[in-house]
């Protein structure tokens, strides 16, 4: 065998720790670790596990009360209380630079790993959702990522059966060569029947169940900790491989030993694998762990005490079992296939053991690798970065009016942001387990939950550019866009989860946006009364020209007590009223239209006050929970034209309308501007006057502006589109861009 | 009646069966673990969709080995009604209950959304309660669902009425631009000439309730009951069930 590489700090270095870092594994050991211990501090202190310049920012954010039984970051996922006594698990987590590498395994194992936070809690999976961004997508690798990343998560979450319903797709030039994606999973638990990660009970035995551990993810969460560079390529390697049957039957296994109430507690094995779940687990427990890697199953010979201790094979979990129930845990996954066996057990020393071939290869405080442990923790320095000032200097009377507003609309109708994602979405099972109502394409999904007579509405929301030109504004609106979708869908917004993806937060402009970032998030959650059940950080989103936008990305899940109230986005029926709720501005800031049309990327984010929002937010959902609304879409990337356009095709049968909107703003400002707080509603003609009247008791501005009807859509004198033409317009452009 | 649903370790439609079977449809319905030879007496079949042995090799290829599926063929050799859905349709071929394969769709892709499907035979006991010429809007959602069999099969086939749907646009044309797979004919379901086996790509547990955008997949369910119900033999079973 190989001799192992003398530790030294130039190693410690090469595994990404710092010198200080280095120092202090050593004050923690009192000796100077070796090899294998040192790969274990490496990359459990990497960013990826530890949030060491994220945590201190993440604290501020809301992060317990309300309906959460869970707080963030004490379990693998936050549980937020739906009545009845059921709950909802919900987390969304990054694959981002596996996912530039090698897109479809990338993007697969994003999928199964958010799926095992889910079940490892007891919770079986019901809906996924996934935000996307792309670099330009008139560059040919750009359309192999995307190809790639669809595919992945379509081959993982259809085979495992659970549906994919919601989420974004976005395209810019920042996300070139650094794609984003986010994946976001929710499942559904008994209050009682949840399951911890918290390891008790010294003589308990320590289970591994699932795949076998092979050499594929060594170092994942180091790489993912890095800046994605021409190098990245030979990292290829760090990158996992899925098995989404394998995970399935994980998934029924796990969740028959946890409902048979056999085991003390379960961890999902993802980045850093057997290192991570054992010192996790004995750190929460105030225990410690004694395993022996010679009981691990293996794929391949010859693997040392390292590799397998840093190994990201998927489809794993580490069991802690209770004494005497083993037996009856080895039965179910027989019955599943799978292999469970006794790796270690449960000590209360504190320390993580290792044994291997006959020597102790590690011998570890199980609480001074993990988060809230020893693991380090940064303030960062934050500069506010000179773009900002030249960006707010834009002024929109250097921008011309174009002479044709409807070659405008068709110009942005067509751009792959505001373009239907069917060929997205159509390569994922959006309909199994019966339960989606609300399918993707709208404001936000609709998964009923057979258990309760309920229904969940979620969705994922960032626009990323309003981020770049106001962090803090910008975040605000991620929030506000997200809670404004599942309100239109009828749902009080619930909670929320993030996935929060910059560039290195080792420069302080960076560091600035995320800071802002997390300061905004917080104020619009404590705003809307929806805490932060937990989420992910994914720092270095960078490649050699730069980095990615910054993109805060919220998930939000809300609660429809009532399905008979679920609202869809699209008009439903010939001759109701179209009502606009919340005021036109003429604000171009930030929007699609100067950034598609004229290529230019400033101004101030979207004019937005959160107290208008609030307002807005309330009297809609009132209104659509006493019954006067057919149909509700809120006014977002591409403005108003867009989104009325939307409203016409957005249903199973497509159906135009006639608007008038009377205003004296410049009129690209008036259609295509995207100034936030306002909502399309659709209603009976009988209902309008009452409709107005609670806009106005509530001191929101509403106006009827058209009536729904007809094949062709007519807006004011400049617009008249028949139906026909808009929807192939639509359907069609991704898949022709993509080719 | 009573419903069996076989449960092989990767089926993920197994439970959207036993739920409109049972809480639907109204009636028994038990699980059938592939790993079983007994099938507790069940009056109909039903081999769910998903992803049985993970068809890493071709869907359904291994499946057809189960320990359960030997009971299953000579449960409808001796006219047991089997209904295979999406790929409960893959196994009913591998096991050769049914003639023809499923190829990779033509677009190479995954495909999930709601079609349309006419209903050509109305002869079969899955189809009774529906009308000849019915359209059925409802979702598909496979990566190998292009049927495909040698021209003499699918003469066959057609020449004795055994293509059971078709795809077709909403008013009920058989065209190119509705068939999502690209199967020969726009064939969506087929039956064996002793009209008690269904192979069929599109879902009919996912749409058999109003909230979930199209309760047409009912009938399939309820034709099986009617079928059940006509047979005297069955008529008094189920009284003797009512009466104890």
């Amino acid at each position: 065998m190989k001799a192992e590489p003398e530790v030294n700090l130039e190693l410690a270095k090469e595994l990404g720790l710092t010198e200080e870092e280095f120092e202090k594994i050593i004050e923690f050991l009192g000796r100077v670790p070796n090899y294998t211990e040192l790969g274990m501090y490496s990359v459990m202190w990497s960013e990826h596990c530890s949030y060491k310049n994220s945590i201190a920012m993440l604290k501020t954010l809301p992060r317990s009360g309300g309906p959460l039984l869970v707080s963030a970051g004490e379990e693998n996922a936050g549980l937020v209380d739906i009545g009845d006594g059921w709950a909802v698990a919900f987390k969304i987590e990054s694959h981002n630079h596996p996912s530039a590498i090698e897109p479809y395994q990338g993007a697969a194992t994003g999928v199964g790993g958010i799926l095992r936070d889910i079940f490892t809690m007891g919770a079986r999976p019901i809906a996924i959702l996934d935000s996307l961004r792309f670099g330009d997508i008139n560059d040919d690798h750009v359309k192999y990522l995307v190809k790639g990343v669809v595919r992945g998560i379509g081959d993982y979450g259809n085979c495992f059966g659970v549906p994919t319903v919601g989420g974004e797709t976005f395209f810019d030039r920042s996300y070139n060569a650094n794609p984003l994606v986010n994946a976001m999973a929710i499942g559904l638990v008994r209050h009682n029947r949840t399951a911890s990660a918290t390891a008790k009970g010294a003589g308990n035995p320590v289970l591994i169940v699932g795949a076998a551990t092979g050499r594929d993810g060594i170092h994942g969460a180091t790489f993912a900790s890095e800046e994605i560079s021409e190098a990245s390529e030979e990292k290829r390697p760090s990158v996992q491989v899925g098995d989404p049957f394998t995970e399935k039957l994980l998934m029924e296994a796990t969740l028959e030993i946890i409902k048979e109430d056999l085991i003390v507690s379960i961890q999902d094995m993802g980045a850093a694998g057997i290192t991570c779940s054992t010192t996790e687990m004995s750190a929460h427990g105030d225990s410690g762990m004694e395993i022996d890697l010679d009981l691990v199953p293996k794929r391949e010979k010859g693997m040392t005490a390292y590799e397998i201790l840093l190994s990201e094979s998927q489809e794993r979990m580490l069991v802690v079992v209770k004494k005497g129930c083993e037996k009856r845990v080895k039965e179910i996954f027989e019955k599943w296939d799978l292999p469970a066996v006794i790796i270690g057990h449960v000590t209360n020393d504190g320390f993580v053991i290792i044994r291997y071939e006959g020597e102790e290869k590690a011998v570890v405080p199980a609480k001074s690798l993990v988060l809230g442990g020893g693991a380090p923790v940064y303030h960062r320095e934050s500069r506010r970065p000179a773009y900002l000032d030249e960006t707010r200097k834009f002024n929109p009377d250097t921008v011309p009016v174009p002479p044709d507003m409807q070659d405008v609309f068709l110009a942005l109708w067509e751009s792959p942001n505001i373009a239907g994602k069917q060929w997205v979405f159509e390569q994922y099972d959006t309909s199994v387990r019966t339960n989606t109502v609300l399918y993707p394409g709208g404001d936000a999904a609709v998964v009923r939950v057979k258990e309760t007579k309920k229904a969940l509405a979620m969705s994922t929301d960032c626009n990323s550019r309003y981020v770049y030109l106001n962090p803090r504004i910008g975040a605000m609106i991620a929030v506000a866009e997200a809670a404004r979708n599942v309100v239109c869908a009828g749902a009080k917004p619930l909670a929320i989860t993030n996935c929060l993806n910059f560039g290195n937060p080792y420069k302080p402009e960076i560091f600035y946006q995320f800071k802002e970032a997390v300061l905004g998030i917080g104020e619009a959650c404590r705003a809307f009364g929806t805490p932060v059940t937990g989420g992910n950080v994914s720092f270095y989103n960078e490649n050699p020209t730069g980095a990615v936008y910054p993109t805060p990305v919220i998930g939000m899940v809300g609660l429809i007590d009532n399905p008979e109230c679920i609202v869809p986005t699209g008009f439903q029926h010939e001759g109701d009223a179209i009502i606009l709720l919340g005021r036109n501005r003429e604000d171009l800031s930030a929007s699609e239209y100067l950034a598609q049309v004229h290529g230019i990327v400033a101004g101030d984010a979207p004019y937005f006050d959160i107290e208008e929002e609030l307002k807005l937010q309330a009297m809609t959902l009132d209104a659509i929970q006493t019954g006067l609304v057919c149909s509700a879409h809120d006014v977002s990337d591409g403005g108003l034209l867009v989104a009325l356009a939307e409203c016409c095709i957005l249903n199973a049968a497509p159906i135009a309308a006639v608007v008038t909107i009377i205003d004296k703003m410049r009129r690209d400002a008036l259609y295509f501007g995207e100034s936030q707080s306002r909502i399309i509603l659709s209603v009976h003609p009988p209902m309008v006057d009452e409709l107005i009247r609670l806009a106005k008791m509530r001191g929101v501005p509403a106006a009827v502006i058209g009536t729904v009807g007809g094949s062709v859509l007519e807006i004011n004198s400049d617009i008249a589109m028949p139906l026909d033409s808009i929807s192939k317009a639509y359907s069609l452009s991704l898949p022709r861009l993509l080719k | 009646m009573k419903f069996g649903i076989v449960v092989f370790p990767g089926s993920n439609c197994d439970h959207d069966a036993y739920h409109v079977a049972k809480h639907i449809a109204g009636q028994e319905a038990v699980f059938l673990w592939h790993k079983t030879t007994d099938l507790e007496g069940v009056d109909a079949i039903i081999l769910p969709g998903g992803f049985s042995y993970g068809d890493y090799l071709r869907a359904g290829a291994i499946a057809r080995f189960s320990p359960i599926m030997k009971e299953i063929v000579r449960f409808a050799k001796a006219g047991g009604p089997v209904l295979g859905i999406c790929n409960g349709f893959q196994i009913l071929l591998e096991s050769g209950l049914l003639p023809g394969a499923l190829l990779r769709n033509e677009s190479l892709n995954f495909v999930c959304k709601y079609v349309h499907i006419r209903v050509e035979n109305t002869d079969s006991i899955f189809t009774r309660s529906l009308s000849r010429g019915q359209i059925l809007r409802i979702p598909i959602a496979h990566g190998e669902g292009n049927y495909y069999a040698d021209e003499e099969t699918i003469r066959e086939l057609e020449g004795n009425n055994l293509v059971v749907f078709r795809y077709s646009t909403d008013a009920g044309e058989v065209t190119r631009a509705c068939n999502p797979n690209g199967s020969v004919n726009n064939i969506a379901g087929i039956t064996h000439p002793t009209l008690n086996v269904l192979g069929m790509m599109p879902h009919p547990e996912r749409c058999a309730e109003d909230i979930l955008g199209s309760s047409d997949g009912l009938g399939i369910f309820q034709s099986l009951i009617r079928w059940y119900r006509s047979s005297a033999a069955n008529a008094a079973k189920e009284e003797q069930c009512l009466e104890t």
